[in-house]
């Protein structure tokens, strides 16, 4: 019964890893950047759903919604002003100026709601009860878990139809393949990106949404391993590819829980990471990646 | 002819090595005459480990041209392999014999570790090469952060469980308490120790550079196809150049450490290794003395900022971004162009 | 294994100097599969000792895929390949240049960051000995080779008068001068094979007609074969000494130029069928 719940809580965790994965994944599809502050995008839709819900009084749906919204426009803002203009640089150099929109995310978090752990209030309890006993209180399966893997599943497929039916989808893997050739179709390769980015950060919020119910406890460096965590995860599954992120979260989410409960709890981190090595070593582009051969 | 080649790269070295001298000079100089203040002459050390990080960095990064993000591992492996071998060499060794054997133990252990690294780092590429080094900082930092080391009259002890594990005898002390990290230090740094590790470094990685094999590796970077072609084996090259930068960051590990009488594996994270990385970028991929100054100017930065107290690291996040916007902007790099600053010149074919 | 028991086929290839000596290469029914595509198929060609060979057919006939196989880019999935007798079975790409293949790419692939003179240099590092020590703690062994290696560079260098261009960046050479280089680089190897992946693409005629020149020096002066892919007819009919003209990845004709000007079936290859009257 044990192995039940405890699969029960990778695969929960193991969805929100996904849909942090989503937005790397899809953003360095398109923009070809590793966005390092996506887990602190996290971080901000928790801290707005906290505020409004702790000091506006405001209740659970509303809190949502503003917090989605408020990471989409602060995503759209980032690549404005941050990204946009490196599009033709380097990679490293994009890479860097994330790190420096990470630092500066983390440090206004710092100033604005200071350095003490916050505690999330619980959303997900209805009729008093925190989840679903079964088997006579054997297995407890809480709300939160319920309904974080079933976000998770309508956003992969809602993507995934997305991308692959809708005229803007169409148009994101597009400017993903050819950025050149797209513009040259006809495509508004900036308003594109935006929407990526735009996408990607209203799904970070929903991720720091769950993230906060499940583990309660909000600080500003919250999203910054789980941020890494995903990372790996969208990596581990083929960057660039959404079922990768899909398969890749769930998979880190699984085995890290597996880890902690019947290795070592210490080392739990240690063994995701090998298990994440020792994948790459047999399959050096990702689980669900795909290899490009230079022509020589 | 064959003269003024040579000299062209000469020159530009003997430029580096002197500018790390001055500094040194200097800093001897307004630290022996009290001048300084108490947290400029606490971070004297830390930016000569850094400096050292960085340039091993770029040796990676720059001339191997592979993005590695768990530097920070080998640092660890490096301060902590140095922490135990200082204690296991105890009092009896004079103070610099004993820091110098100590780092050279930690630049070992820092090696060794980068040749299980190396293994995937030389079957993938990019992103994925990126993935498995960050993967290998997180895996040693939590390793480190488990361990348990205590010394005793019958040598070393070694364990994952606690403390009272190790079986330490009643006079045996304690040197890494796993989560606590390592205490009771001995500060053996100095200034000088950091100035002959930067002169060692530059040495090594210049010389390294501008010689047969720093070619081959810079060939594989910039065409592996074609470096394959004429014979040159990337296993071979690449494993060189990673260990080597491995070793130095082992170095900068023990330096690092032993400038202070505690030390967290916490420290040594992704952060620490970003932040490395990002020294290394604006300094110039393959550029050591942008490295040097830009790793010194930034540890700086933060003192400097004092002023701005609470909004420190906010201003730090937004002059790092600025910079970066500014140094990728088309029209300041034509502007740079100009006046060619930093890299080795090289004419431009008519 | 194999060693000098082939016999010289038909003095059609090999040129008369090279009558006694035995061929530096020799593919024996060489071919390679992609999941059931034969992109190269029977392939069989000598070349001699010091032979200016051509390698010639319409685009995508398998002609670069030919150089690929020979330098291991591709394992061969049938077939043989001597190389100064010796098979070279199971060599990759570096073995196969130790062993004395040296080429250069249809696309151009130079170390872009590094010096022309470093490009050649590079060239040159499987002749030089002195190890990562040496360079480091620069022992007399480092400073020996490093001259003996510039002057060697800028010999090869003054082949092409490029020694002027020494100490300039690689990627900023003009589009010729990156060819020209490529070909140094190649030579710097010390090969006894020299594949040639269109070296004369993108030039005029005047620079054509001094790559041809460049190219029989490089010939006389070194004693050693060129196997060149090209389009450049003239190029190709003026220099070469033996042909061999490929199609959807098989050989359609072998021989001297004037065989193949006249052949029909090379004809048809490049210029179609005639239309029924």
């Amino acid at each position: 019964m044990t192995i039940l719940s405890n699969l029960i809580s990778g695969i929960s965790l193991g969805s929100i890893y996904a849909i942090i994965a989503l937005g790397y994944t899809m953003v360095y599809g398109i923009a070809k950047m590793l966005n390092f502050a996506h887990g602190d995008v996290i971080m901000v839709g928790g801290y707005l759903c906290f505020c409004t819900t702790a000091y506006l009084g405001w209740s659970p749906l509303p809190a949502v919604l503003l917090a989605i919204v408020g990471c989409t426009v602060l995503g759209i803002v980032v690549e404005r002003l941050a990204y946009k203009p490196l599009r033709s640089a380097p990679s490293l150099a994009v890479l860097i100026t994330a790190i420096g929109v990470s630092y500066f995310l983390q440090n206004a978090a710092l100033l604005l709601w200071g350095s003490d752990p916050k505690v999330f209030p619980t959303f997900f309890s209805f009729s008093g009860k925190s989840g679903v006993a079964l088997f006579g209180g054997q297995l407890n399966i809480t709300y939160v878990a319920m309904i974080t893997v079933t976000v998770c599943l309508i956003i992969m497929l809602a993507l995934t139809m997305f991308t692959g039916h809708t005229k803007m989808g169409k148009a994101m893997r597009a400017v993903s393949e050819d950025k050149g050739a797209a513009q040259l179709m006809g495509i508004d390769v900036n308003f594109t990106i935006s929407m990526t980015f735009a996408i990607g950060s209203g799904l970070a919020a929903i991720a720091g949404v769950l993230l906060c119910s499940t583990y309660p406890t909000l600080m500003p460096t919250t999203g910054s391993m789980p941020g890494i965590k995903a990372f790996t995860a969208a990596v581990f599954g083929g960057i660039g590819s959404i079922p990768g992120a899909l398969l890749g979260g769930l998979l880190l989410g699984v085995i890290e829980i597996f880890a902690r409960a019947y290795v070592s709890t210490q080392l739990s981190d240690a063994i995701v990471f090998t298990v994440l090595i020792l994948v790459l070593l047999v399959k050096p582009s990702g689980l669900l990646g795909r290899l490009i051969r230079e022509k020589v | 002819m064959k003269l003024k080649h040579i000299a062209l790269s000469t020159r530009s070295n003997f430029i580096t090595y002197g500018m790390v001298i001055v500094a040194y000079a200097v800093m001897e100089a307004l630290l022996s005459g009290g001048l300084l203040t108490s947290s400029l002459k606490g971070m004297l050390v830390p930016i000569c480990a850094y400096v050292v990080m960085a340039v091993s960095l770029n040796l990676t990064v720059g001339i191997m041209g592979e993005l590695s993000l768990g530097h920070a591992g080998f640092m660890s492996v490096g301060a902590f392999a140095t922490v135990i071998a200082a204690a296991a060499l105890g009092s009896t060794v004079a103070g610099p014999v004993r820091l110098a054997a100590s780092m050279a133990v930690g630049g070992a252990a820092a090696g060794l570790v980068s040749l299980i690294v190396v293994v995937p780092v030389l079957r993938l590429q990019g992103d994925y090469l990126a993935i498995v080094t960050l993967a290998f900082g997180e895996i040693i930092k939590n390793i480190i952060n488990c361990v348990y080391v205590g010394l005793d009259g019958a040598g070393i002890h070694f364990g994952m469980k606690d403390a009272a594990a190790l079986g330490l005898a009643a006079d045996g002390k304690m040197l890494l308490q796993g989560p606590m990290g390592a205490v009771g230090i001995p500060k053996l740094s100095s200034l000088t120790a950091g100035f002959i590790l930067m002169m060692l470094t530059l040495a090594v990685v210049l010389n390294f550079v501008h010689s047969r094999s720093g070619r081959a590796v810079m060939a594989l970077r910039d065409n592996r196809i074609a470096a394959e072609s004429v014979g040159i084996s990337p296993t071979r090259y690449k494993m060189m150049a990673f260990v080597t930068s491995a070793v130095l960051a082992g170095l900068a590990g023990g330096l690092y450490a032993m400038n202070f009488s505690s030390i967290l594996a916490k420290k040594f994270d992704f952060n620490t290794s970003i932040l490395v990385l990002v020294f290394v970028v604006l300094g110039g991929m393959g550029n050591i003395r942008g490295s040097i100054i830009a790793a010194a100017a930034l540890t700086v930065l933060p003192e400097l900022l004092r002023q701005f107290a609470d909004y420190r690291m906010l201003v730090y996040a937004i002059v790092l971004i600025l910079v970066m916007l500014f140094t990728n902007n088309p029209a300041c790099k034509a502007l740079f162009a100009r006046f060619k600053f930093g890299s080795s010149t090289r004419k431009e074919a008519v | 294994m194999f060693s000098k028991l082939v016999p010289i086929p038909s003095g059609a290839m090999i040129p008369d100097r090279d009558a006694d000596k035995s061929p530096i290469l020799e593919c024996i029914n060489l071919g390679v599969t992609f999941g059931g595509l034969k992109a190269v198929e029977n392939f069989n060609l000598t070349i001699g000792r010091t032979e200016i060979a051509g390698l010639i057919g319409p685009n995508g006939a398998g002609k670069t895929t030919v150089f690929n196989l020979l330098t291991k880019v591709y394992q061969p999935t049938k077939g043989t390949i001597l190389l100064d007798g010796k098979d070279t079975h199971g060599m990759n790409t570096i073995q196969v240049n130790r062993a004395g293949v040296a080429r250069t790419f249809q696309n151009i692939r130079l170390f872009t960051n590094l010096s022309v003179e470093d490009n050649v240099k590079v060239g040159m590092n499987n002749a030089m000995r002195y190890n990562m020590w040496s360079g480091i703690f620069r022992l007399p062994g480092f400073w020996k080779e490093e001259r003996v290696a510039h002057e060697r560079a800028m010999e090869l260098l003054s082949i092409f008068d490029m020694q002027d261009m020494a100490s300039a960046r690689a990627g900023s050479l003009p589009y010729g001068a990156q060819r020209r280089l490529e070909i140094v680089r190649a030579l710097a190897t010390n090969p006894g094979l020299l594949l040639l992946d269109e070296p004369a693409a993108g030039m005029n005629p005047s620079e054509t007609a001094e790559l041809m020149e460049n190219i029989r020096k490089i010939r006389d002066t070194f004693q050693i074969a060129v196997l060149l892919i090209e389009h450049d007819m003239k190029l190709v009919m003026n220099i070469c000494e033996g042909i061999c003209v490929l199609n959807f990845g098989q050989v359609i004709a072998k021989g001297s130029p004037e065989d193949i000007q006249s052949n029909p079936t090379v004809i048809e290859a490049y210029l179609g069928k005639k239309k029924e009257a």
